[in-house]
């Protein structure tokens, strides 16, 4: 029986620096630039969505910022009724960042929460741990839009 | 012509969030989070509504425009009724989104169950 020990030290270190560097040939890169184009077709292609009921409000003689709200809306109830049908999961697994940052994204944790714990109950699933995911995002909006305002109102007088 | 200037500002906002998630690697809660703040930080400044005027809801879908959003409903109420509207402006603009996220999210759960 043969047993292929390595002879001294410098030979182990040769070995080791060539499997090295064989690993990383063959190792998976992970595909950053297909990963930001997913991003960028599924992220833009929601707020295209967007812009199509943001001009059909505006062509209901809204303000732009009158507009906004409803705009929102419409696009928070699309994402909760694509989370129930279980077809925002499948779009977040295609666009990661394209299907999170959109406003959609955010009604999706919402109501997939909601719908992962309500078998803990209504009161302290449900109820308690739907913003598990979506509440940083409400916490650190409110203390940044409450702490730029305060400063610009109120100490810059602007 | 709206479309297309939302479609790929929307689209680069996603894209460099996706860039960071890969380089950071950042959960896309913590990504989030520093977006809603740039957001916010921004709409303070001033900077993101004539953002929101170029991009329309390339700007304002993505969820830097929900920072921006509550940052101006406060300045715009703190202006309007002074230190209270501080409180009750940060929900002026997003009261209605946040509240539908809440009604649509609780009755979707009412009908649906998580697959396995």
């Amino acid at each position: 029986m043969t047993h292929i020990a390595p002879r001294d030290e410098a030979d182990r270190q040769r070995r080791a620096a060539s499997y090295q560097k064989l690993v990383q040939r063959y190792k998976p890169r992970p595909p950053i630039g297909r990963n930001m184009l997913m991003a960028f077709v599924v992220g833009g292609g929601l707020c295209l969505l967007g812009q199509i009921f943001f001009n059909i409000f505006l062509g209901m003689a809204l303000t732009p910022r009158e507009a906004a709200a409803p705009t929102l809306a419409v696009m928070i109830f699309l994402g909760a009724l694509a989370t129930g049908f279980g077809i925002y999961d499948e779009l977040a697994e295609i666009g990661g960042a394209g299907a999170a940052i959109p406003i959609s994204g955010f009604s999706n944790t919402v109501t997939a929460a909601a719908m992962e714990f309500k078998r803990e109950g209504f009161i302290l699933g449900m109820g308690a741990k739907m913003f598990v995911i979506a509440g940083p995002v409400l916490v650190y909006g409110i203390i940044t839009g409450f702490t730029v305002a305060l400063i610009r109102v109120f100490l810059l007088g602007m | 012509m709206s479309y297309l200037i939302a479609f790929f500002v929307g689209g680069a906002i996603c894209a460099l969030g996706q860039l960071v998630l890969e380089l950071t690697g950042w959960t896309p809660a913590q990504l989030l989070v520093i977006l809603t703040i740039i957001g916010g930080v921004l709409g303070g400044l001033g900077l993101y509504q004539p953002f929101l005027e170029f991009a329309g809801a390339g700007a304002l879908i993505p969820v830097s425009g929900f920072g921006s959003s509550v940052a101006l409903g406060a300045i715009s109420e703190a202006k309007r009724i002074g230190f209270m509207g501080l409180f009750t402006g940060t929900f002026e603009i997003v009261g209605l989104g946040l509240t539908a996220a809440v009604i649509f999210g609780f009755l979707m759960a009412l009908v649906f169950n998580p697959k396995e």
